[in-house]
This record gives C-alpha cells, structure tokens and sequence, in this order.
C-alpha cells in the first residue's frame, strides 16, 4: 500500500533540503561539466572523428547519465545518514507502509536528478548540435525514469549498508564501474566482449542509449546508439519496477 | 480501562534475554516511569511498545491493539521521543511539525493551526523558522515532545527525555512534563535512570537485568524500604540507644557518633524522642528515603554505579546484534 501524503511529505523534504544546500546544487552541476569539457575537450583531439561527431558531443548523453547516476545514488544513500543521524526513526514509527518510505526516497531522487539534468541540458545548444522541442521532452522524460530505476537501486544498496564509511565503498566498486560500463565514454558496440556482457547488464546503459536516440537521433556510424529505442524504454522501466520492489522488500526487513 | 497492557513481555538477542518476562498495566492519562540502570531493558520494552522491534514471546497492547499484529493501529496512537534526536537538523523547528503532521495524515485545515498552538506550548515560537541545528539540546527535546503531540496520541513515549540536559532544562522539561495528561488528555510512558526525576509518576516499576523487580507509587516504594532514618547525637549515645529500646520498642544503632534510628513515621518520632530525651540531644537530622534508596535495597547496588558500564556493554551487544541481524 502506498500513502500519498507519505509519498508527498519524504519528496518535499529532499527538496528543501536539495535547494538550501547551496554546495550540492553547484557540485553536482560542476562535476559533469569538468567531465564534459575537459575531458571531453581534450579527448576530442585524440579521437578521431568518425562519422558527423565530436567525441565531446558523443559523450554528452554519457554526461547526462553521470548526473543521474550521481545524484540518484547520492539521494538514495542519504538513508544512511537518516540512520545515522535518527532521523529514520521518526519514519519508521509513523503510520506508513515502509513501500510508500520506499517510493518517496526514489521520487526524491527522480524529481532531484531530473532537476540536474534539465541544468545540463542548457549546455545542449553550446555543442553545436541540432536541438528540438521533442528531443529535450523525450531527454527529460528518460532522464526521469532513469533516475527513479537508479534512486531505487540506491535504496538496495542503502539497507546493506549501515554507516556511512561504506559510502567510499559504493562509489569506488559500484558507481563508478556502473558509470564506465555504460557506453557513456565509449560506444558499446566497440568493447571487448566481456566487458560487454557487463554493460548489458546495467541499467544505465540502455538510459545513456535512450538518451544518445534523443540527443543524435541521426547518427549512424561507431558512435551511435547501440540499442533500439524502444529495448531501452522497456530496460529502463523493468528495471525501475525490479529496483523498487527490491527496495521495498529489503527496506521492510532491514529498515 | 488500562491504556498500556503488558503481559510476560520477553526479547531475546541471540544469547542476550534484554527483557524477560515482564508484565504491567498503565492507567489511562497518568504518568508511568520505568526505571533502571542502563542496559535494564527499558528500550528494548519502549521498542516493542513502538511496533518497532517483534517480541520474541509475551504480548503488549496499547489502548486495546496488538503492538505486533496491528501496528498501525498502535502508531497512529502514539507519540514518542527517543533517546537520541530524532529531528531533521536541517530543517527548521516548524518544518519538522509539519513534515510530521503530513505523515500522520493530519487535514490541511487543522494543520497550520496546531503546528502553531504546539510551537506555542512548548515556548519556541520565536524560534520556530530557525534550523534545528541552531538549537540548544533542551530546545530540541522541547521540539520533539511538541512532534509528538501534534496527531494528538493516546500515550506518549519518552525516553530518558532529560538525557545530556543541564540542571536548569532539566528542571523545566519536569514542570513542562508533568502538565500534558491534563492538558493533552494523554498517558505518558517514560523511562529514565535518575530516581529523584520519577517522583513525578504516577507509578513507577522499577527494571533491573530484564525484570520488574517491584512497582508502585514512589510513595508506597519509598515506604517499603523502611521509611525515614533519624541520625541523633546526644551527649551519651549508649544510654540513648537504652532508652530507644525500652520505651519506644525500636531498633537504633550507633555508628560514626551518631545514632541511626529507621522508621515509618519519622515527623511524628523527631517531637517524641525530644520530649523524652531533650535535654541529652546535641543535633538531629532526619533523612526522607529515595527511589535510589530503593533501589539498593533490592538489588544491592547502587544504580550508577559499576551497573552503568556493565550496561553499556548489554546496549552495545544488542545494537551490535541487531546490525547483523533483522530489525524487526
């Protein structure tokens, strides 16, 4: 069962706190925009163009997932610190099923995530690639979805964790592989076949592949999207609702 | 009708038996203080009451509802404030009424206006739209118990609420306590391990390695340890001690130069000795028993003594036990 107000109330916290925080907001904007120009500034020269794009506008959509990924996983884990700091308690004794605790953390770091995504999209135009209406809706819509699947997985990952020295842990041995096995930095299409068989199992390689059909939907050479569209859509979603049902039910046991 | 129903309460963390086979009533609107020495139990019962931890046997109802099989029931009938802050720092005073009012599902009607009264009550008002983190420990223990009332529950839960506050917040948290049954028509469960704070209560049980070792009001508690002790000094304190045996039947004993006599009615024997023996007398002083006096007499112990750090030991086992293993 799911309680609206529950839903509502967890989202509007993650909010209030998101916006005073002033050093967050310029972080998580500052970290992709570090990736995008000046390692992709500098790969650029290195790379040589095949087909009509830049590697800085091919790892665009790849920058764009590491901005949901980030901020998703970040929202998530703030559990963690709920635990940590009591906070949880005040939650966990309210009147609420512990799915709606569940879906109001991955609403949070969905509404959050999407947020920072529509920042990073402004730099769309500076890349001097073609931009419509239809491709940021359909960008902001994937980034949504997206980042529900990823906060949702982060709930997995928080009721494993207990105290926030496993946060390094997380980054180090599931963020940032989960960034590089994406097709974010490089095509999939060109990977070593086993490290392959690991990209098509992550989730945010079918977002990033979802966002590379918006972003150069006329692409067709190396650097195009791997997958169909429609193979995208269909991953992401499955794994939003596989992610949120593990959340839950590991949230009800460990919570 | 009982408010709080507890019948041979047991929980068990693998070897550990934190609470064993305890069983108490509360009255409806009166103030319940269970006390005892740290890693007594008093949590773990405050967690079984809360729905937040299964008891391992035994049952415990509030206001009529199963704590383990209908828990929503239960939450919607409680407040509590626990031991450690349990207040989001980062948002202000009000903020956190209101998240709470939004997760009990209070109506937007009556939202606005009790978040207010309750800011009101607990005399943050000024205060209410700075962060939390600015606060002082009494002002966030004042905030906590304003949350707790805000769904208006049946029974309120605190825990240890003067825990780490000075003497003087201390003091006003009593006075301020000791006024919700009547103001908020709500039965108040608490726990602390300072026994002069209980002498507010209503009734008391007192808990010690997981079980009731007696309750009562402090009152009848103090008066079952003996009563008064009367220290008399006179000029020739073995005739004294005669004269105490032979007319007034009673026991006294001479230590330090002092005679210690121990009874029930200690105003009425001070008038009475110094009728017979006035003159004699060289000073008087008379000590009213303590819940610490209790205490001791039934455990043979002090109860911050070398109890506090053995108990220290049982919470840290418990919180280590139930990292490794489910919370519920």
């Amino acid at each position: 069962m799911i309680e609206a107000n529950a839903v509502y109330v967890i989202v509007a916290r993650e909010y209030k706190r998101f916006v005073r925080e002033k050093t967050r907001l310029v972080s998580a904007v500052a970290r992709p925009l570090v990736w995008l120009f000046l390692v992709g500034g500098g790969m650029s020269r290195l790379v040589p163009v095949k087909g009509g794009l830049s590697y800085m506008q091919f790892i665009f959509p790849g920058i764009l997932g590491m901005t949901i990924l980030f901020s998703s996983i970040f929202s998530s884990i703030s559990i963690i610190w709920d635990k940590e700091f009591g906070f949880m308690k005040e939650i966990l004794v309210a009147p609420i099923s512990r799915f709606s605790v569940v879906v109001g953390k991955a609403m949070s770091g969905m509404l959050l995530s999407t947020i920072q995504a529509a920042i990073i999209l402004a730099f769309f135009p500076l890349l001097g690639l073609k931009v419509g209406l239809l491709q940021i809706v359909g960008c902001l819509a994937v980034s949504a979805v997206l980042a529900f699947a990823i906060a949702a997985f982060g709930i997995v990952l928080a009721t494993f964790y207990e105290s926030y020295e496993s946060f390094s842990v997380i980054m180090n041995f599931i963020v940032m592989p989960m960034f590089f096995l994406s097709g974010a930095m490089y095509p999939v299409k060109l990977m070593p076949s086993i490290l392959r068989f690991f990209t098509r199992l992550n989730p945010l390689t079918y977002g990033v592949d979802a966002l590379k059909h918006f972003i150069f939907p006329l692409e067709t050479g190396a650097m195009s999207a791997d997958f169909t569209l429609a193979a995208d859509v269909t991953m992401i979603a499955a794994s939003a609702v596989v992610f949120v049902l593990l959340g839950g039910k590991a949230f009800e046991r460990k919570g | 009708m009982s408010m709080i129903r507890v019948e041979n309460l047991v929980r068990k963390f693998g070897s550990i038996t934190a609470v064993d086979g305890i069983s108490f009533d509360v009255e409806e609107r009166t103030i319940f203080g269970f006390l005892g020495p740290n890693g007594a139990g008093k949590t773990t019962t405050i967690n079984i009451l809360c729905t937040l931890l299964a008891p391992t046997s035994g049952k415990a109802y509030i206001s009529g509802h199963d704590c383990h099989s209908e828990s929503s029931e239960v939450r919607r009938a409680i407040g509590i404030v626990f031991q450690d802050s349990s207040l989001d720092k980062d948002l202000t005073a009000r903020e956190n009424l209101v998240f709470h009012a939004h997760l009990y599902g209070v109506q937007k009607s009556d939202r606005t206006r009790r978040v207010d009264d309750a800011l009101r009550f607990v005399d943050l008002q000024g205060r209410a739209d700075d962060l939390v983190k600015t606060f002082s420990g009494g002002m966030k223990r004042r905030l906590e118990v304003a949350r707790g009332l805000i769904h208006r529950p049946k029974v309120l839960f605190l825990d240890e609420p003067t825990l780490g506050l000075d003497p003087q917040s201390r003091a006003n948290l009593w006075e301020f306590i000791t006024e919700l049954p009547r103001r908020h028509e709500v039965t108040i469960f608490m726990t602390t391990h300072y026994m002069e704070e209980a002498e507010v209560c209503g009734r008391i049980a007192i808990i010690d390695k997981g079980r009731i070792i007696v309750s009562g009001s402090p009152q009848e508690l103090k008066n079952a340890v003996g009563g008064d002790v009367v220290y008399l000094k006179t000029s020739d304190n073995g005739r004294a001690v005669e004269e105490i045996h032979s007319v007034f039947h009673m026991d006294a004993e001479e230590k330090d130069g002092e005679i210690f006599i121990t009874t029930p009615r200690g105003d009425d024997f001070v008038p009475e000795i110094i009728r017979r023996i006035g003159e004699r007398v060289l000073s008087v002083r008379m000590q009213k028993p303590t819940l610490n006096d209790v205490f001791l007499k039934l455990t043979g112990k002090e109860i911050r003594d070398e109890t506090v750090s053995a108990g220290s030991d049982i919470k840290e086992t418990v919180r280590a036990y139930r990292r490794r293993h489910d919370r519920g």
